[in-house]
């Protein structure tokens, strides 16, 4: 089973990206739990929301606190939050930054785990034009965590966008070239 | 062939409803199963189904409205959570009283004060001897299973039933299901005809008038009969279900429970992470096994007093407090169900997760430990425990 658990705030979409991630994995035949830890939904407020993501039915239903992986939505809460938390030492992070790999590297100096860092917010800006980091963030996680191969995630994607996007295909594309930018811009620092 | 899908609990309630189709449906929202009505509101105003909605203005008045379209003779159906099921309190007594078969989804939420708005399950508690048949859901696949079942055995049984899921865990998470197709569902339910009803040109009848100490006695005791004698309606409409769904459903759920030593009592969710608890003692050796009540009203004692007679100790997790000095609800009707049946052994009381306090499954094991070393230390046994919390 792999366990991830995202860190945002509250309106960065951290919940949807934990849904949409439960959806992509679901279209791969998958078992899935996607949940968000609702708290007092304020605007910026840190929130946490979790994936769990198994060949097998998931039976568990607590919060995660040994996830395999972490995403960060927003670079400011490395510090402010211990979003490392019980984070298995052979699992990974993913922080959605603009910093300079060596500040970042600086930021998570304790952390034992491999980081990987992604301009989520930049690739939206660039592609969809506005800073939705969810679907960039989501591409580059499952790139990390290798869940699934570039080629079926776009095919995947393209899938899901299709029928959530039904009533604004032109948005299709601009999501579609964040999901591939983000695959291939995500790097280990 | 079923249909795959990932949906949240209520997202699968609301489709469940939206299959039955149910010719009324009053409700007032509020959190966490808000999402209901939202959904179902929507399958309403694109014409998917063709329920009459009725938006009241509280949930005292959805009750209200449920009573009135039922006795009308319709198939009617609501949703409320926490203070909603608080505010219908008074007329949960009138529907059972008119023996109205209406289905309510309560979605398992604290009650106030301190306000919360997350699972336990002091709502449905609460109202546990209003005359509903309650039915407690561990994953969305059971609420979705158990709401369509419940149509039936509401109009069967001449009860109420109550739907009880846990509040944002199961209610808000995404998880798979597998659903049935539409026409399955519709066949199951079949339509609904009343034996009697107030729109009937042809019978004339009156329900729900003063009744004083010539019959009042009678009919309560006609409702008591009703409610024993759900369990065979229940085990026959879940036999049907089984048939059509593959899926299968007891009074109860034992897992690993019939070779086992210690025995753990729980509703709800709580019980999947049970099950993963049971299963990693079971790999070291230690028999451990668990007991999940679907059925709490009406209560399957003899059974449960059955399943249970074996075992060296039991637990049982209480997501509610009776708040009177001795032990949380769950642990109360279990006990009675065991001494009923002269079944006499140790069982602790842990009163765990209230106001949607985590439950880890560490914490479940600590229970299993607490009752595995009890046995040498008997004053921990039959004790009142509160879970994890500060003191």
């Amino acid at each position: 089973m792999i366990e991830i658990r995202w860190h945002g705030r509250g309106g960065q979409g951290a919940k949807t990206a934990s849904l949409l991630l439960a959806d992509v994995a679901f279209n791969t035949g998958k078992y899935i739990q996607g949940f968000p830890e609702y708290g007092p939904e304020r605007m910026g407020a840190p929130l946490t929301a979790y994936n769990r993501i198994d060949d097998e039915p998931i039976r568990i239903h607590s919060n995660i606190y040994e996830p395999n992986y972490v995403v960060v939505v927003d670079d400011t809460l490395v510090g402010p939050v211990d979003v490392c938390k019980g984070i298995d030492p052979n699992g990974a992070i993913l922080i959605n930054s603009s910093l300079e790999p060596s500040v970042i590297k600086e930021k998570l100096k304790d952390v034992n785990v491999k980081i990987y860092v992604i301009d989520a917010s930049k690739i939206a800006l660039e592609t969809i034009g506005a800073n939705f980091p969810n679907t960039a963030l989501l591409a580059a996680i499952i790139k990390v965590t290798g869940l699934m191969s570039k080629e079926d995630l776009e095919k995947n994607m393209l899938d899901s966008f299709k029928h959530k996007f039904a009533k604004k295909p032109e948005v299709i594309e601009p999501n579609m070239e964040a999901v591939r930018r983000a695959y291939d811009e995500v790097k280990e620092v | 062939m079923s249909i795959k899908e990932r949906l949240s609990g209520n997202e699968a309630v609301a489709y469940a409803m939206k299959q039955i189709n149910p010719d009324v449906v009053p409700v007032y929202p509020i959190t966490p199963s808000t999402e209901i009505p939202q959904y179902f509101s929507s399958f309403v105003a694109n014409g998917t189904v063709d329920t009459e909605f009725v938006p009241v203005e509280s949930e005292h008045s959805a009750m209200s409205a449920a009573i009135g379209a039922s006795a009308a003779g319709a198939r009617v159906m609501s949703a409320t959570s926490s203070q909603g099921l608080a505010l219908m309190y008074e007329m949960l007594y009138i529907a059972s009283g008119m023996r109205l078969p209406i289905v309510l989804t309560c979605v398992n939420r604290a009650i106030s004060a301190p306000i919360n708005i997350h699972n336990d399950h002091s709502d449905s508690m609460g109202a546990r001897d209003c005359g509903f048949i309650q039915l407690y859901c561990e994953t969305n696949q059971e609420a979705y299973d158990n709401i369509i079942m419940a149509v039936k055995i509401a109009e069967l049984a001449k009860l109420p039933v109550m739907v009880c899921y846990d509040g944002f865990i199961t209610s808000h998470s995404v998880e798979n299901i597998e659903l049935l197709e539409d026409e399955k569902v519709k066949a199951f339910v079949g339509e609904y005809t009343p034996e009697h009803y107030l729109l009937n040109p042809d019978e004339h009848v009156s329900m729900g008038p003063l009744d004083l100490q010539n019959y009042f006695f009678e009919h309560r005791k006609q409702l008591a009969d009703a409610m024993t004698n759900a369990k065979e309606i229940i085990a026959k409409v879940s036999k049907e279900f089984g048939d059509i769904s593959g899926r299968y459903y007891d009074a109860f759920e034992s897992y690993k429970l019939d070779d086992a030593e210690y025995g753990l009592v729980v509703l709800n969710s709580t019980a999947g992470t049970a099950k993963t608890v049971v299963d990693k003692l079971r790999d070291k050796g230690i028999k451990v096994g668990l007991l999940k009540p679907r059925m709490f009203r009406p209560m399957p004692h003899k059974e449960l007093a059955e399943s249970l007679k074996h075992l060296e100790a039991v637990a049982v997790m209480d997501k509610a407090d009776s708040v009177n000095a001795m032990s949380g609800p769950v642990y109360t009707e279990l006990v009675t169900a065991l001494h009923k049946h002269d079944v006499h052994i140790p069982v602790s009381n842990y009163i765990y997760g209230l106001g949607g306090r985590d439950v880890k499954a560490t914490d479940i094991e600590k229970v299993f430990r607490d009752i595995l070393a009890a046995k040498d230390n008997k004053e921990n046994l039959n004790g009142t425990f509160y879970l994890g919390v500060r003191e």
